[in-house]
């Protein structure tokens, strides 16, 4: 099985979401982009998982995506939160914890 | 040799009188007696069981010796031991008998007195003090007890100290004998070395063996010697017992008649092989006892004070022992030494009774005191006479057979000064009895009068002393008719009990018949010249006739003003003052000064370097971690975004390491 297409692919997610992260000021943005960079982390493990012909990282990637449902759902609530307190969710506006 | 015999107990003959002392320092002060009850049965115990001792070494004719180790210096201990022979059982029963007669005496003789329990108690430490001395088998544990007996005598001596007179005697009495006591350390480490032991059996042996070369037995003998002339008061160290008479009276009779003083006589019969061995030694005793006994006898003819008679004649009495020691006949030096005991320890006893009643010392205001008296006056005639040498009393056999001994010796200068002092000791023993004890009473008339001793409150006539101090008296008087029986020349049982090797007995009827002679003639001599001593106050001796000889007799021949020329002053006013302005006040007070300053400067350094090093550097620190701080915290940014990049530049530089190092 070729292994450089998925991995690759994983590869340019990942850096789609680290991108996403450092760059964009918009905290649903920010949660996507963290999301992004779980997902190209869960194709790894999936390709490895075939390749290397060990379920363990299929059930470990199930595991991930069902955390990941409720880390969004807590990281939305926070959002949604915060845009009510603060009328915004640009991420670099909240600096409330600097020195 | 290790029979099981009462001997086996002896080292509790010292050891009950020294645990007396400690319950009397401790407890005696809350006891009926005061402490005294104490004293009396342990001393009395100890006694006793002497006496058993006594009687079981004279019949089994062995020594009982044991010892256990003290300390342990690698490969060489000293030994704690007892030596239990019929001489150390001999000088048991004369310590313990005339300690435990003391002290009942003392019952009455110190009723009342300020420091009464510590009185008895050193009394007690004294008594162990001496046996310790007596019992010991080597000679560092006599040294042991010969320096105890020293510090004793010194705390007794000087015992009503609060009157600067008696506690100077008691300083001189220590520091005379510590001359001697000097010598005889350097004799003990001497020994030491060339024998490789402290015990007295062995070094007798080596001796014996000649395997000590002859030259150190001689010098190891005098420097033993000069430790006895020190205690034992001989000749030129006699000048502290007169002086320590100071002490009260009971005291003289233990120390200074029957057992520190005799002291020296034993520890020379003790390990006498090693002075008979030298006939160097010898000759040094012999003149030195010679001297010794003439000058004190002189001296004590042209006392005042009785009890200096009795001192003075106590120092020619011990020239007595060391003469019989130096003429090789040891025995009738432990002999005159028993008898001597008995009968001197009365004379000072009956001396006490007589001063407790007359309240004074002067001879020359006593006298008649024969009709107050009865008992004291008779008692005190029995010592007298046994002192003059007249048979049957016990003086006379022990003084005879050291005369005797001399004579056949061929040792003339001894022979001579035994002679002559033997003449004189009964004129001064006349003339003691007689201005005492005979005439009239010559205080009554200027009763009243100032005189410049203790006179309070004395009006009436004396009188007899209570019983405890009579009984002491009968018993001691008894001994002193009986005590010299048992080595009369028919029979000498007591040279059979303490047989000394290398004595010699002699026995010639001439010396006999004039020691008699000369005794009698000095009594009568003394007698003519005293018994009508004219009545009243400030009485002339009829010894001031002599002129110079008399002058100088009373001024103790010149030997107390020379040393106080000689040693005392110049150490007074040139050593000490020397000590006190330069060494103290220059040396010592300089550098006590200038340690202070120096502490002073140290601790403004050490301030100095605190306020300004360690405040500095911890101050420093605190300022770098402020200022780092204030520059540090500017990455709190807040900016998540600035964060996550962190983490992002972190995680791609430890991927690059990893890579670089191929560890992938």
């Amino acid at each position: 099985m070729p292994v450089a297409a998925p991995l690759l692919l994983s590869a340019l997610m990942f850096s789609c979401g680290v991108y996403g992260v450092l760059a964009r000021r918009h905290g649903v943005m920010l949660l996507i982009a963290v999301e992004l960079m779980i997902t190209a982390a869960n194709v790894n493990l999936i390709v490895f998982s075939q390749l290397l012909r060990d379920q363990l990282g299929n059930i470990v990637a199930l595991f991930i995506i069902a955390v990941t449902a409720a880390e969004v759902g807590i990281g939305i609530a926070i959002v949604m939160l915060l845009y009510r307190q603060r009328s915004t969710v640009a991420v670099d506006d909240l600096r409330l914890m600097k020195w | 040799m290790m029979t099981a015999g009462i001997r086996q107990l002896a080292w509790l003959v010292p050891v009950l009188p020294l645990s007396a002392f400690f319950l009397i320092v401790f407890v005696g002060k809350k006891l009926p007696g005061k402490g005294a009850e104490i004293g009396i049965t342990f001393t009395g115990i100890a006694f006793v069981l002497g006496l058993l001792c006594f009687r079981e070494a004279t019949t089994q004719h062995n020594i009982v010796e044991r010892s256990l180790t003290w300390i342990r210096f690698g490969g060489f201990s000293l030994q704690l031991g007892i030596r239990v022979d019929s001489l150390a059982s001999m000088m048991f029963v004369v310590v313990g008998l005339v300690s435990v007669l003391m002290q009942i005496y003392s019952l009455g003789y110190m009723k009342g007195d300020v420091r009464y329990t510590w009185y008895y108690a050193a009394v007690n430490l004294f008594t162990g003090s001496m046996l310790v001395l007596v019992i010991s088998n080597n000679l560092l544990q006599l040294l042991v007890g010969w320096e105890l007996v020293g510090i004793c005598s010194y705390l007794l001596i000087g015992h009503w100290y609060e009157e600067k007179e008696n506690s100077s005697a008691a300083i001189k009495a220590f520091i005379t004998t510590r001359f001697g006591d000097l010598g005889f350390e350097i004799g003990v480490i001497l020994l030491f070395v060339a024998a490789r032991t402290f015990n007295i059996g062995q070094i007798e042996a080596k001796v014996a063996a000649h395997a000590i070369s002859p030259t150190l037995v001689t010098v190891g003998a005098l420097l033993l010697f000069a430790g006895a002339v020190g205690k034992s008061a001989q000749f030129p160290l006699h000048v502290w017992l007169p002086d320590a008479m100071a002490g009260p009276t009971p005291v003289s009779a233990l120390i200074h008649a029957a057992t520190m003083v005799t002291a020296g006589v034993y520890m020379i019969a003790r390990i006498y092989p090693l002075f008979s061995a030298s006939h160097v030694a010898l000759q040094v005793i012999g003149i030195i006892a010679s001297i010794t006994m003439l000058l004190a006898a002189i001296l004590a003819c042209v006392q005042r004070d009785i009890k200096r008679v009795l001192a003075y004649s106590t120092v020619s009495q011990l020239g007595y022992m060391m003469a019989a020691m130096s003429v090789g006949a040891a025995t009738a030096g432990v002999f005159h030494l028993w008898t001597h005991a008995f009968f001197k320890a009365l004379l000072f006893l009956g001396s006490g009774s007589v001063i407790h009643a007359v309240h004074s010392n002067d001879m020359f205001e006593m006298g008649g005191l024969r009709k107050f008296m009865p008992v004291t006056y008779v008692t005190f005639l029995i010592g007298s006479l046994a002192l003059a040498g007249v048979p049957p009393f016990a003086g006379f056999w022990s003084k005879d057979e050291i005369v005797a001994a001399s004579y056949t010796s061929g040792n003339h200068l001894v022979f001579f000064a035994a002679l002559i002092t033997a003449f004189l000791t009964a004129f001064y023993v006349g003339r003691a009895l007689t201005l005492t004890f005979a005439g009239r009473y010559r205080r009554m008339p200027i009763a009243g009068a100032a005189t410049d001793d203790h006179d309070h409150g004395h009006h009436g006539l004396p009188h007899e002393s209570p019983r405890s101090m009579t009984a002491p008296l009968v018993i001691l008087a008894v001994l002193s008719v009986v005590g010299g029986l048992v080595g009369t020349p028919i029979h000498n049982i007591f040279a059979e009990w303490i047989p000394i090797p290398g004595a010699e007995h002699g026995f010639v009827l001439g010396i006999m018949v004039l020691s008699i002679v000369i005794a009698l003639s000095g009594l009568g001599l003394a007698y003519a010249m005293y018994a009508r001593a004219p009545y009243g106050f400030g009485v002339i001796d009829p010894l001031e006739r002599l002129g110079p000889l008399y002058r100088a007799a009373t001024n103790r021949f010149y030997i107390d003003d020379f040393y106080m020329k000689v040693f005392v002053r110049p150490i007074q006013y040139g050593v000490s003052k020397f000590v006190y302005k330069v060494v103290d006040q220059e040396i010592i007070d300089g550098a006590v000064n200038a340690a202070a300053s120096g502490t002073v400067l140290l601790g403004k350094a050490v301030r100095e370097t605190d306020e300004r090093g360690v405040d500095g550097v911890v101050n420093g620190f605190a300022w770098i971690t402020n200022n780092a701080s204030f520059a540090l915290r500017r990455i709190q940014s807040g900016n998540v975004q600035g964060y996550a990049a962190g983490l992002f530049v972190g995680v791609v530089i430890l991927a690059a390491v990893l890579f670089l190092r191929g560890g992938m």
